[in-house]
């Protein structure tokens, strides 16, 4: 028997619970008035409980769910970004993750400066990224508009500059949310072209999605999570049918796409 | 240079292990050693960020020495009319208490912001965030460097005859008064998330702050107010670095040791108040900010 590639992701026993405010923007003014009032806008939210999970080098995973099913603080907590209150993440490689889509990180920075900081930040030394800089600079295919403050960027422009950032750090893990989601028609092809090739060469993609055709045409393996709770995991098809039926939706042509 | 630790690591895979927070924050020895590997990147964002403030306007660099230079005139003014004559020595005294102070308010306001102000790149990327900080105060720093020479060349003018070896002491002070400037970026930064009417209040904060401390006012002049005005000033973790900083440049003099030991004192519980304070609350800072 073929001994199984080894373990690029461990999820055990992952419970993430975290505290936020319901208000857009807290404020002092806010704080005082609730107090007044004997309110607390704190809320108390349990986004993930007791899943646990591992994933072998090579795996394309797709992760669906319903919204505010735990999907994103999955990736989070994978990625270090949320550590867990309970249970552990480990995880074998670098990550790489396009979690946040829209407005640039820092609008009054140019695209390219932006692009070396989000390299920094993600542990790459500054040769590293200075050696990288170009080849996603020239990727995103925004020609001078790099050298501009992202505050002039479109939306279509600065979604690009995310996702080459998180494309071309030669991730081993990779981590996409909604990504295929922003673009014109030839960004889409391009993204889709570039994942293909990253699937290839990282050791592990997961990738979050409510297009059901992207999650079957890109993933190999794929799990549904709902309400925090891991309900299934399996072969995409398996699974997506799973949820579709939880759903009580038929399995459309039409459907299958955004649900 | 990197440490070698992470060199050898580049041939294997990186190995991560996340597990809960012990309470409330996170292992400090891996944080400390992340936080070292990527401290260019603190200095780079501190970098693009003083690029980027200045280039749309007129002057662009050259601000970060017309602002002190307009300070001063604006304060010389300020004295000349209040004592009704030149007062060169309360007009140095108060351009170095001036410059210094604002080191430390410009790591507070900045450091306000910043966190808030950096959202997508928190979301997107897993790194100790008190890099955030921190590249604030190299911000804060490094916008005080050019008053230095600007203060040197009153002090030449209007004090030609202080000058003596134990000047040099006086960045002692100076570096209490960056380590407590980090404690305050740090401290800001995190109640910014919660209340972000924060930075609103900090003008008016800072201000008060800097009529109890020794820069618009020197030391020997308070002696006549009352008790309780003079042991609040006391109390205030600037009068001892303002005050050591500014006996040693313009009096030549070496302060007390009780002004060395508040000063150093200060200046570390404030660090790592602020610090850990920040660290205990940098894992909400990711759902916080969407």
């Amino acid at each position: 028997m073929r001994s199984d590639p080894p373990l690029a992701v461990r999820v055990e026993d992952l419970s993430i619970t975290y505290r936020t405010t319901f208000e857009r923007k807290p404020t002092l003014k806010q704080a005082l008035v609730r107090f007044g009032r004997g309110q607390r806008a704190v809320k108390e939210i349990e986004a993930l409980k007791h899943v646990s999970f591992d994933i072998r080098t090579g795996t394309s995973m797709g992760i669906i769910g319903a919204n505010g099913a735990g999907k994103s603080t999955l990736m989070r907590a994978m990625a270090g970004i949320l550590p867990p209150t309970t249970g552990s993440v480990e995880v074998w490689g670098r990550a790489s993750t396009l979690l946040a889509l829209g407005v640039g990180f820092n609008p009054i920075l140019s695209g390219r400066e932006n692009i070396i900081l989000g390299g920094l930040a993600s542990g790459l030394s500054m040769a590293e990224v200075e050696e990288r800089a170009d080849e996603v600079a020239e990727w995103t295919e925004l020609g001078d508009f790099i050298d501009m403050p992202m505050q002039t960027y479109s939306s279509g422009m600065s979604a690009r500059v995310g996702f080459s950032v998180a494309v071309h750090m030669k991730p081993d893990i990779l981590m996409i949310d909604e990504a295929l989601s922003t673009g014109d028609a030839h960004f889409r092809e391009k993204a889709n072209a570039k994942m293909a090739e990253l699937r290839k060469s990282a050791r592990a993609m997961f990738l979050v999605s409510h297009g059901m055709a992207s999650i079957e045409e890109m993933c190999t393996e794929a799990i549904w999570l709902d309400h925090g709770e891991l309900q299934m995991r399996g072969e995409p098809e398996e699974v997506i049918g799973a949820y579709m039926k939880f759903l009580k939706i038929k399995k459309s042509g039409s459907s299958t796409e955004d649900m | 240079m990197t440490a070698p630790s992470r060199e050898s690591q580049e041939f294997e895979p990186v190995y991560h292990h996340y597990g809960p927070h012990r309470a409330g924050l996170p292992p400090l020895v891996p944080y400390f050693r992340e936080l070292w590997h990527r401290r260019e990147f603190a200095s780079e964002m501190s970098k693009a960020t003083m690029r980027g403030a200045n280039t749309s306007t007129f002057f662009g660099q050259a601000w970060l020495i017309i602002n002190p230079l307009l300070l001063a005139a604006v304060y010389y003014l300020l004295v000349t009319i209040l004592q009704g004559s030149h007062q060169p020595a309360l007009f140095t005294h108060l351009t170095l208490g001036l410059f210094a102070f604002n080191l430390i308010s410009t790591a507070a306001s900045t450091g306000a912001t910043s966190v808030t102000s950096s959202g997508k790149l928190l979301i997107n990327t897993a790194f100790p965030r008190l890099l955030i900080p921190l590249s604030a105060v190299r911000t804060a720093f490094f916008r005080f460097l050019p008053t230095v020479p600007v203060y040197l060349i009153f002090h030449i003018i209007f004090l030609p005859r202080v000058w003596h070896p134990v000047m040099i002491l006086s960045l002692y002070f100076l570096a209490t008064m960056v380590l407590f400037s980090t404690g305050l970026a740090a401290f800001f930064a995190a109640l910014q998330v919660y209340f972000r009417d924060t930075a609103s209040f900090l003008p008016y904060f800072i201000r008060i702050w800097m009529y109890l401390s020794p820069v618009l006012w020197l030391p020997e002049n308070i002696g006549h107010m009352s008790k309780t005005i003079i042991t609040v000033i006391e109390l205030n973790p600037v009068y001892s670095m303002l005050g050591g900083y500014a006996e040693l440049i313009q009096e030549n003099r070496i302060p007390p040791l009780s002004l060395w030991l508040t000063a150093t004192g200060s200046a570390i519980v404030v660090a790592l108040l602020g610090c850990l304070f920040f660290m205990s609350r940098e894992r909400e800072f990711a759902v916080r900010l969407t």
